[in-house]
């Protein structure tokens, strides 16, 4: 007895509310209300976190000092998705950065744009670009685009 | 602190590949009575069961339930590691050194054929900041990969010849899945993914399953496989987020394999170690562990690589199983990894043994961009 293997196509999805905190919501609204970037400092070793967390989890205490950080950086590392997931529905190729932001102590993963990709250099500076319509997410910065000569 | 004892008695692992035609819950039987007959022994010779197992992946959820049966747990006690299944292998050793159980089994298994890896592995990231931006695990391996170059020096070429050669010692390895003769010059050539990434760079997704029986001296009696004594081991984290650890530093991994080499008192892993099965899930991966692993000096992995050392043959063979590069099946690659170091210290390697192995270390990495390591030393 021998047959075609049989498969069930689905798919699971299921609504959630993620809910960004305290300090995510007071980061989140400075971003979409102002076009502002709020880190966190840690009175500890005075890092900066952006974007703002509660807690230093490297001295495990509370980062509680607001600072509005540059939303111009140095862009550290950076590559050129030929095909990210069309689920995302972007349009490829998509390039992706780790952007040091002038005034933070990490740097802040997100979309390098406004640029042809073969153009980007590590230690290139970038400036955030806001979308027109926001509201209240990390995507309210549309992409990091060259700073203009 | 000297370790108590505790020995892998078992082995066993499927072929892996893509699309098998059995389900996880077969692969997972498979991998289980492989591993009991590796051991000379039977289910009833098992006092409890460690499954690993991601939900995700599984597309069920608490999926652990779904394989109990046939990892043989009726009437037993049975818990589940989500990760890597290095982790559940580190889970059975502290269940069977607690005292509470002499004989431990541990199975992993994925069908990574199922799924849709780049959703996945998007799903392990922070929804609010980082999942809306589209990136999974291979976007992200390319952020670390650059940053590798940059504080290294190390080029594409370097990150080529660790997958010429893992990909040829696949072609030694029965259960791997993607063996392959190739050329620096054909991973330059191949499709680009994420760059500085090329398909050649990226491990395959693999369907499969693997297990281990772990015994501490009490439970021996009860197997008759040759005991591979696991003589140091140890595990550390870093930060979740990208963007606040600095991924060019492996200091997780160093930390974690210092502890493991002081347990088991080695000073010069790369002298001392007869082979190495580390988590290379993309090329630059293995250059970056070496560093993290003390085998290479800092910023040197690629020079040790150059130099022949971790080759077939060489001083300390690295992955001679064709490591994940050859064979990705996730959740139970950091499993494989101990697997294969145990069967080079029995000198049951078959055409992929280091000859005269005594000594060998097994790595595995858990969390994007390897946040979290373990590593294990054993002895035969």
């Amino acid at each position: 007895m021998s047959g075609k293997k049989a498969f069930l196509e689905g798919r699971i999805k299921v609504p959630y509310k993620w809910y960004a905190g305290e300090t995510g919501s007071r980061f989140l609204s400075a971003l979409r209300d102002g076009c502002e970037l709020w880190g966190t400092r840690c009175p500890g070793c005075g890092r900066v976190y952006v974007p703002a967390a509660k807690n230093c989890w490297e001295c495990f205490r509370p980062a509680d000092e607001w600072v509005q950080v540059s939303d111009t950086g140095t862009v550290e590392s950076f590559t050129i998705a030929r095909r990210p997931d069309e689920m995302f529905g972007l349009a490829p190729p998509v390039v992706y950065g780790l952007i040091r932001l002038g005034g933070a102590g990490g740097s802040l993963l997100h979309i390098i744009g406004g640029v042809n990709p073969d153009d980007v250099r590590v230690g290139m500076q970038v400036k955030a670009v806001y979308a027109e319509k926001r509201s209240g997410r990390i995507l309210d910065i549309k992409y990091f685009a060259p700073l203009g000569e | 602190m000297k370790m108590e004892e505790v020995a892998v008695v078992g082995a066993g692992q499927t072929v892996f590949g893509f699309d098998r035609k059995e389900t996880f819950e077969e692969l997972v039987f498979e991998a289980a009575t492989a591993a009991l007959s590796d051991a000379g022994g039977s289910i009833g010779d098992i006092d409890n069961i460690v499954t690993v197992s991601n939900d995700f992946w599984d597309g069920r959820t608490i999926s652990s339930m779904s394989v109990m049966s046939a990892a043989g747990s009726w009437n037993k006690d049975i818990s589940t590691v989500e990760g890597d299944g290095m982790f559940g292998a580190v889970y059975g050793m502290m269940r069977t050194l607690s005292g509470s159980f002499d004989a431990t089994l541990v199975v992993a298994h994925v069908k990574g054929s199922e799924g849709r890896m780049n959703l996945i592995t998007n799903g392990m990231f922070d929804p609010i900041y980082q999942r809306p931006l589209g990136i999974d695990a291979t976007i992200s391996a390319a952020l670390q990969a650059r940053c590798y170059m940059e504080r290294t020096g190390a080029g594409e070429e370097d990150f080529a010849r660790v997958s010429v050669k893992n990909h040829g010692n696949g072609l030694r390895n029965p259960h791997a899945h993607l063996g392959m003769e190739i050329t620096i010059d054909d991973v330059m050539r191949s499709r680009k993914i994420s760059d500085p990434l090329k398909l050649y760079d990226c491990s395959p997704v693999s369907d499969g399953a693997a297990a281990i029986v772990l015994s501490n001296r009490r439970g021996l009696k009860r197997f008759r496989q040759k005991p591979a004594w696991i003589r140091g081991a140890a595990y550390c984290s870093d930060s979740y987020t990208l963007g606040y650890r600095d991924l060019a530093d492996p200091r997780a991994l160093r930390a974690a394999a210092q502890k493991a080499y002081r347990m088991a008192g080695i000073a010069n892993p790369l002298k001392e170690l007869d082979a190495a099965e580390v988590y290379d899930a993309y090329s630059y991966m293995e250059l970056m562990w070496y560093e993290g692993l003390g085998l290479a000096a800092e910023g040197k992995g690629a020079e040790l690589l150059r130099s022949g050392a971790t080759e077939t043959g060489g001083e300390l063979p690295v992955n001679p199983s064709g490591g994940t590069l050859s064979a990705h099946p996730v959740l139970v690659a950091g499993l494989v990894r101990l697997i294969e170091a145990v069967l080079q210290v029995r000198g049951d390697a078959g055409r992929r043994q280091v000859p005269g192995a005594k000594r060998a270390l097994a790595h595995g990495i858990n969390g994007p961009c390897g946040q979290c390591h373990a590593v294990m030393i054993v002895e035969a």
